[in-house]
């Protein structure tokens, strides 16, 4: 199993892929435009969606992070060059994000489904 | 993920004791050792992402619990200052990518200017925080010093606030809950500040470093991995933002 | 024990240590403080954690001494908190996480991959020196009046109602935590990019991967640790903060933020454990590890589940039933890898050649012991037993069975089984084989009795209990005072060793493994050349070809 791939002599110098500055440009620009965007939306009442008896999914806090995790997904990618790093990267930065939603979900998880404790 | 015997592999093929100054002892070619200080990073900032994690789980969970008290709290920022902030971080977060192309390219005059630049950003964006927590200590909302409720058992007592949003009142004991906020919302930015500070500090020692030449010679790993670091302070401002300022108004 | 042994040894009349080694190339106190050298720090690393091992030991001894009676005898109930709490924390953060990972890890995995350092040698000697600031910390706690919240820094307790150096002992937590993220950081790079050519994944020692996987955990769950401690520390000083009910925070979210690194932990404590088991029970069966991939995968296995079992801690604090239901259901599947890997151990062994050395005589104590602890903890993860089982003494003999029967039995293994490589020396095998068996026969007096305490009923963190308990208790504490002896006697003739022991030559054990191709001790660089691995892992009859050659080499010199 030693064979070479190409995609690890294209990264033996380090980072050969060099991004162009017009396209970080275009990220800053796109990342401006989604900053006002999530400023603009969080004055508009979006609504909720009632699932279920009890059950409410407000909008507004659902687009905001929508959007948040668009800039986030767009510096990622580009700025930090996720986008021209070998495979390993993108799993590294996939393992990350996947053992924080565990945090955050297993242990939501817990509180919403218990009544006792909350107002 | 035989990409390390391939570059070990070619390294062997290389000359093999001839290698740049900056190459260490234990590492077989600079490729091997920018690869490797590349991974170490990111998994520097995986233990970030989770470290910040415990504050946002603990975030999620107290805004379920008290949210009138939430959406009260969060009356008394301003989302000027917050977008104004929000802005200069992206905006830094794109001098701090050139500043690394600069480093790429070789390019010295272009290298200092946006080390520069993300510097002064990073200084600009610690000041309006700091305007911002002023504000707040004034209002005596920073929780442990001096701390008062008024402004929430009574709104009207605070108008500047209450023009905008005419907050009813809240019950004492939910009125005692926006400490709670303000506590997360101190620990939160608190513990972003704090890494944009040492941010701050590391691009005056790389600004130095770069006048004397350091990282256009082709060595710019430094540089490279610093803006992994100063990417990542930005993406955790980019959730805190609408999380504390933008998501209690409907 | 048979007289049949697998110990080769070089003629002892004309052998010696080599005179160019890592310990002796450079001379002088900063050569070893300012070094870079991987065995250098693992070296001070084991003078360290048998430093703290000791401490926790003798808390130990206290604790097994007050519970001899029934009321209080020796001290004060407040006193019995203190001595436990820090027994707990001082056995957890400084003897078991950094244990096998900071020692031998540090000393054996450039080697097993085939590099002359890890990847970031300076990391290393940081992570070392924040252990030892962390361990002065801790002592400083200590020294102040120590802390009485468990190890488990349970709030609102440590929060608002204890008046001792909580912050104190939160801080050295917190620094001790990064010393093992950096450990387990410095190692994730070092596999993934510095293998030599031709060492595939699947060709690395079983070492490796279980270690990897511990890594994994410490780099992904420690932070979440530091932050809870930090919180913890806010709020104690500035008496505002989201884990006291008092001010409207939940008591269970700082227990959620706690175990969700406290359970991973317990995984980083014994994955490394597991890592020893699967090389010495090779080298002493003469045999390849039974399914290599199933116990590779499994050792990830576990850590991938590790993140998803955490609320077993928290069964009767009040979460919601359909959270228990969950997370009881994810315990049982984290048992499987675990039980894959004993499985597999036991195969290896099935119709090899089996010989008794030391490490081998820990490494089937760990089987046994670590399958009774690990079967216990299978009736923890059950929410009915649970309920009656969970704060008593089975469940402080369920962690001892794992981790002292379990790890620390490992821990020993490994270290009786690269002694000769780190030190050129071996320890003197008789002696040894005693101490493994006094402190196999001392465990099981000192623990097994509490697993009958426990299903009876008595409490754990208790000093004084209702006399009932007391034989048992009595027994308990005759078997510390066995396995006391058993720890103690390794320090002595290990310490021996390093001027009498026989020279042990390059492969004692005739072991594969990159590491055994070395000289005992190793040079600072590790290989002269780097190697280039060009058979599977455990291969003995490679090995059986490689000595034929050295011989003829040997006589041609």
């Amino acid at each position: 199993m030693s064979e070479s791939h190409g995609q690890s002599q294209e990264h033996e110098q380090g980072e050969q892929h060099i991004v162009s500055p017009f396209l970080y440009l275009g990220i800053l620009l796109a990342l401006l435009v989604f900053t006002g965007l999530t400023v603009w939306a969080s004055y508009i009442d979006l609504g909720e969606w009632h699932i279920a008896p009890g059950l409410t999914l407000f909008w507004n806090p659902v687009v905001a992070l929508a959007i948040a995790c668009t800039k986030m997904t767009l510096v990622v990618l580009f700025f930090m060059h996720v986008k021209y790093s070998p495979r390993l990267t993108k799993l590294t930065v996939a393992s990350g994000l996947f053992t924080f939603l565990v945090l955050i979900g297993m242990t939501l998880a817990d509180y919403f489904t218990r009544a006792w404790g909350s107002w | 993920m035989s990409d390390s015997t391939a570059t070990a592999n070619s390294a062997v093929a290389e000359a093999r004791h001839e290698h740049p100054s900056y190459q260490r002892h234990h590492f077989e070619s600079v490729a091997q050792q920018f690869d490797a200080t590349n991974f170490a990073m990111w998994l520097f900032l995986l233990t970030e992402i989770m470290f910040f994690g415990g504050l946002f789980a603990s975030y999620l969970i107290m805004r379920n619990w008290y949210y009138p008290a939430f959406v009260e709290g969060s009356h008394q920022l301003k989302i000027g200052w917050g977008t104004a902030n929000t802005a200069v971080l992206i905006v830094s977060s794109f001098t701090m990518a050139m500043s690394v192309w600069s480093a790429q390219m070789r390019r010295k005059g272009a290298l200092l200017l946006f080390l520069g630049l993300t510097f002064l950003l990073g200084v600009t964006f610690l000041g309006i925080k700091y305007i911002e927590w002023h504000e707040k200590w004034v209002k005596h909302h920073v929780p442990g010093f001096h701390w008062s409720e008024q402004s929430f058992l009574d709104p009207q007592s605070d108008p500047e606030v209450y023009t905008e949003y005419h907050d009813k009142p809240l019950a004492p004991d939910m009125a005692q809950k926006t400490q709670e906020y303000f506590f997360l919302y101190f620990a939160m930015t608190g513990m972003h500040a704090l890494h944009m500070v040492i941010g701050v500090g590391l691009l005056v020692y790389l600004f130095i470093r770069a006048r004397t030449g350091a990282y256009t010679n082709g060595h710019f790993t430094f540089v490279e991995n610093f803006g992994l670091y100063w990417h990542f302070v930005d993406i955790i401002w980019i959730f805190l933002f609408p999380l504390l300022y933008l998501i209690s108004r409907y | 024990m048979s007289a049949a042994t697998i110990v080769t040894l070089p003629d002892q009349s004309t052998a010696r240590i080599p005179k160019m080694n890592f310990l002796t190339k450079e001379n002088g106190l900063l050569s070893w403080l300012l070094t870079g050298d991987h065995k250098r720090i693992a070296t001070l690393y084991l003078i360290s954690i048998t430093f703290f091992f000791f401490i926790g030991g003798s808390l130990a001894a206290l604790i097994r001494l007050e519970l001899l009676t029934p009321q209080t005898s020796l001290m004060a109930a407040d006193t019995y908190n203190k001595v436990f709490s820090m027994h707990g924390l001082i056995m957890v953060f400084f003897f078991l996480v950094p244990s096998v990972p900071a020692t031998i890890g540090n000393f054996v995995i450039p080697m097993m991959v085939g590099a002359k350092d890890l990847a970031l040698p300076k990391i290393n000697l940081l992570s070392w020196y924040l252990y030892i600031i962390a361990g002065g910390m801790m002592i400083y706690t200590m020294a102040s009046g120590g802390v009485d919240t468990g190890w488990t820094f349970t709030t609102p307790l440590s929060t608002h109602y204890l008046n001792t150096n909580v912050v104190s002992a939160a801080l050295a937590v917190f620094v001790a935590g990064f010393s093992s993220i950096f450990t387990g950081l410095n190692f994730i790079v070092t596999i993934h990019k510095m293998r030599c050519p031709g060492m595939t994944w699947f060709r690395l020692p079983l070492f490796v991967w279980s270690t990897y996987a511990a890594s994994l955990l410490m780099v992904l769950g420690t932070p979440v640790l530091a932050i809870t401690l930090t919180l913890v520390g806010l709020e104690r000083i500035f008496h505002i903060g989201v884990f006291d009910p008092a001010f409207g925070g939940d008591p269970l979210l700082f227990q959620h933020l706690f175990w969700f690194y406290s359970h991973p932990a317990v995984y980083i404590m014994i994955l490394p454990g597991m890592a020893v088991i699967s090389e010495v029970v090779s080298t002493f069966s003469r045999k390849r590890v039974f399914g290599y991939t199933a116990v590779a995968f499994s050792s990830v296995a576990i850590a991938v589940f590790a993140f998803f079992v955490w609320a077993h801690h928290m069964f009767i604090m009040g979460i919601s039933n359909y959270s228990a239901l969950i997370f009881s259901l994810l315990t049982m599947l984290v048992a499987v890898p675990s039980a894959i890997k004993i499985f597999n151990w036991t195969f290896t062994m099935y119709k090899g050649s089996i010989t008794f050395e030391t490490p081998m005589l820990y490494a089937i104590g760990f089987m046994g012991l670590f399958t009774i602890g690990g079967l216990t903890g299978v009736f923890l993860g059950s929410t009915g037993t649970d309920i009656h089982l969970t704060e008593t003494y089975f469940i402080v003999a369920h962690f001892h069975f794992v981790m002292v029967g379990g790890m620390l039995m490992a821990f020993l293994s490994g270290i009786h089984f690269w002694w000769p490589k780190w030190t050129g020396r071996m320890y003197p095998e008789k002696i040894s084989q005693l101490a493994a068996l006094t402190t196999f026969i001392g465990f099981n007096f000192t623990f097994f009795p509490q697993f009958i305490l426990g299903m009876l009923g008595m409490p754990r963190r208790y000093a004084a209990y209702p006399p009932e308990f007391q034989a048992l208790n009595v027994f308990s504490t005759a078997g510390a005072s066995i396995l006391g002896v058993g720890y103690l006697l390794p320090i002595l003739y290990l310490t021996w060793s390093l001027k009498y022991g026989a020279v042990a030559g390059d492969n004692p054990w005739q072991a594969t493994g990159l590491e055994w191709q070395t000289q005992s001790p190793p040079l600072t660089e590790n290989f002269v050349e780097i190697p280039i691995m060009d058979h599977e892992a455990y291969d003995y009859d490679w090995l059986e070809k490689q000595n034929p050659a050295r011989q003829q080499e040997k006589e041609v010199a």
